[in-house]
């Protein structure tokens, strides 16, 4: 056979590299590779060079700084004598909280939605409709603008409010809440919360084991609920009821004492959440309808209770659909929180972009640091939930 | 993200940017003035009934304008926010600053920018409403205060609160229409910037005798124009065109009476301001003859533009106090023209 092969011999000139579509693919790539990188580095020079001949000093150096302005939620120590990038770090975590507290509330508002919304109950189904076209199509900054507008305007003032129950006091600059206040002892409630948590996870592990293995169904959540409530119950009743509750009282001004939710905060979280879980339950429907019936209908013929169809059939696929498109509109809650600005929500943006970038007047370093922090937080949701997507997706085996 | 846009808009200008050498041939070449103001506050800067400028600090850019260009008209306001300011003032997008912005040693010696004079000497105060029959600042322990982001007010309010070992929610408004919001739905029971900006704010209250405005000035806030480091001859410009309002305001020549006095040979103070004689000013800053009597022809002096737009004849009825001429009892003074 050896004598028969013929050896094709190119002779590789310009031309011929040109046409072959496989290099030229990599001489495009490395072009465009080579373009980017230069118009990358003409900005930085440019800008460096800019900057020089203002001399303005490009630097840090700022962060370390006294920051000189106060912060009215605050869910770390901080006064105005610290550093700018404490400052920041109050942003940050006001930022997460809204984040957090919206992802949630907006998951189970969209997965509510989205679910009534297959229902067969008409009057159900069109009134989730017409919460989701509304809220979708509305911008989201007029609907943070509507809610703070509503909370401030319907809300009394502290000295004409009147108490709703003991403690619980509505005005138009937060809802005030009796704080309780943990004494001594109370440290072994929360150990008890911990046993109750790990049991109720070992618990559930070796219900499933017994299940796997004998096909004996266990309550295990619903014992695991209880330990996870009772013991710490238990513990604190043990202990001696071991918590002092802190009640707002009217005092000049404001209210003293207690616990403040203020009413930029709730603006923002309620106008996230139902804006965001209106696309939320567009995601569910698409992922529950997107199970072919028949799946349904196997799982009777097996004679499965139809909420172990939903659960164990139904809902494990529907995920596969749902997860993906989900992790965007946690990215989208996250970003649009920086919209805070609009009603003085002291977010990162308001904080280390906005009065520290204006006290020092450090608009590059400002904002160079909101965009990797937001670049982060974004990649860091996106990461965690790729990981839960792994585990619900198709395992082919 | 609607109000980081303007920052993006900016930071992007400012790397793409070349500085030319000279901000005045870049103005002569274009034929305008481009200024920057704030979004809308009474007074000071803010578009009126028939869509033009008006205000002390539109007046400033105005009075550069005439002396540039011959023509006050020639001027495209840039309406900024207390945030992207310098940022737009520094990528060369403007040429000249005029917002109701405090002269600090911070923004002058690490900003790369110089601030021009004052054209107006404020201080920050507070305004509660009557009803509330609080008659001093001291007062305030405990109370919500409306603040506008992104200002040196806040550092003064902090600072203010910690030495008198009082306590505050301050709550940050953006613009200061937000801030009238709040003050009025009561989120706050104070308002607190500048004591003009405040006479301005209460201009537009639906009952302005139901706010009064307390007596502590717990800072000092010298306002003015500010252009950007290496143009000295620019810095010049809009200095002296400030500094040519004053001097006119002192000699008594108004945009009534300047032709008169141009032409009073026995007057040579007039005449050297106005170019009617063998002084040559306007030559040592690379301008016309008729520099300064553009300004007081078409924006006036100082005292005009100060009782056109926030004098007691308008809604702010503002006292000349601080900002009447040293020779009243002010500090306004300019240095001489000689």
């Amino acid at each position: 056979m050896s004598g028969t092969q013929v050896k094709e011999k190119k002779s590789v000139t310009l031309g011929s590299i040109w046409r072959d579509k496989h290099s030229r693919g990599v001489i495009l790539q490395i072009i465009a590779v080579i373009g980017i990188l230069l118009f990358l580095g003409n900005i930085v020079s440019n800008t460096v060079e800019n900057l020089d001949r203002l001399g303005v000093k490009v630097g840090f150096d700022f962060l370390s700084e006294p920051s000189n302005y106060d912060i009215n939620q605050t869910l770390i120590e901080y006064s105005s004598s610290d550093s700018h990038f404490r400052a920041g770090l109050v942003g940050l975590l006001n930022t997460l909280l809204v984040a957090v507290c919206g992802i949630v509330v907006a998951t189970i508002l969209g997965f509510t939605a989205g679910v009534l919304r297959l229902s067969n109950n008409f009057v159900l189904s069109r009134l989730m409709q017409v919460y989701v076209e509304i809220t979708r199509n509305v911008p989201v900054l007029l609907q943070i603008l509507l809610w703070h507008g509503i909370l401030i305007h319907s809300m009394p003032v502290p000295k004409k409010a009147e108490a709703l129950i003991e403690g619980v006091i509505l005005t138009n600059r937060g809802i005030y809440l009796p704080q309780p206040i943990p004494q001594e002892g109370f440290g072994w409630v929360w150990i008890a919360l911990l046993v109750g948590i790990v049991f109720a996870v070992f618990f559930k592990r070796y219900a499933n084991r017994i299940q796997t293995e004998t096909g004996k169904l266990i309550p295990a959540i619903w014992i695991g609920f209880v330990a996870v409530i009772g013991l710490p119950l238990v513990t604190y009743l043990l202990m001696g009821s071991p918590i002092e509750v802190s009640y707002p009282e009217l005092k000049g001004f404001n209210y003293k004492g207690g616990f403040v939710i203020k009413p930029e905060f709730m603006a923002l979280w309620f106008a996230l959440s139902i804006y965001t879980g209106a696309f939320i339950a567009e995601i569910v429907r698409a992922g529950i309808q997107s199970v072919s019936h028949g799946q349904t209908e196997a799982a009777h013929a097996l004679g499965i209770k139809p909420n172990f169809t939903m659960r164990l059939v139904v809902i494990p696929q529907a995920l596969r659909v749902i997860i993906p498109p989900l992790i965007s509109q946690y990215l989208n809650l996250t970003k649009n929180s920086s919209l805070a600005i609009a009603i003085g929500y002291m977010d990162l943006v308001a904080t280390i972009g906005g009065i520290s970038l204006n006290q020092t007047g450090r608009a590059l370093e400002s904002m160079g640091i909101v965009l990797g922090v937001y670049l982060f937080i974004s990649i860091a949701i996106s990461a965690a939930m790729n990981v839960y997507n792994k585990r619900v997706s198709l395992v082919s085996r | 993200m609607k109000k980081l846009l303007p920052i993006a808009v900016s930071l992007a200008a400012l790397t793409a940017m070349n500085v030319s050498a000279s901000t005045l041939e870049d103005v002569q070449a274009r034929g305008v003035l481009k200024c920057g103001v704030s979004t809308g506050l009474a007074g000071f800067a803010t578009p009126n009934d028939a869509g033009q400028w008006e205000g002390l600090d539109v007046d400033l850019c105005r009075a550069v304008a005439a002396a540039v260009l011959g023509d006050s008209e020639k001027v495209e306001y840039v309406p900024l926010t207390s945030k992207v300011r310098f940022e737009v003032l520094k990528s060369g997008e403007i040429d000249v600053l005029s917002r109701v912005t405090t002269w600090t040693f911070t923004r002058d010696a690490s900003l790369g920018l110089n601030f021009a004079g004052v054209n107006y000497y404020d201080g920050q105060g507070f305004m509660v409403p009557a009803a509330l029959g609080v008659s001093s600042a001291k007062d305030l322990d405990g109370a919500s205060i409306c603040i506008q982001t992104g200002t040196t007010t806040e550092l003064n309010l902090a600072e203010y609160f910690k030495l008198n070992g009082m306590s505050y929610e301050p709550v940050p408004v953006e613009t200061s229409a937000e801030g009238r919001q709040n003050y009025i739905a009561g989120r706050c029971d104070v308002y607190t910037t500048d004591a003009s900006a405040l006479a301005a704010q209460r201009s537009v209250f639906e009952d302005p005798t139901a706010h009064v405005v307390l007596p502590e000035i717990i800072s000092k806030e010298p306002l003015g124009p500010v252009v950007r480091h290496g143009d000295d001859q620019w810095l010049d410009i809009v200095k002296w065109s400030h500094n040519a309002m004053l001097n006119a305001e002192e000699l008594n020549i108004t945009s009534k009476n300047l032709d008169e006095r141009g032409a009073n040979a026995n007057d040579p103070s007039a005449q050297g301001l106005l170019g009617t004689n063998e002084a040559k000013l306007g030559a040592m800053l690379g301008l016309d003859k008729k520099w300064a009597y553009n300004i007081i022809k078409q924006v006036g002096n100082y005292s005009e533009s100060f009782e056109r737009n926030v004098g007691k004849e308008t809604a702010l009825k503002l006292e000349r106090g601080l900002n009447a001429l040293w020779t009243n009892g002010g500090i306004q003074y300019a240095p001489p023209l000689k």
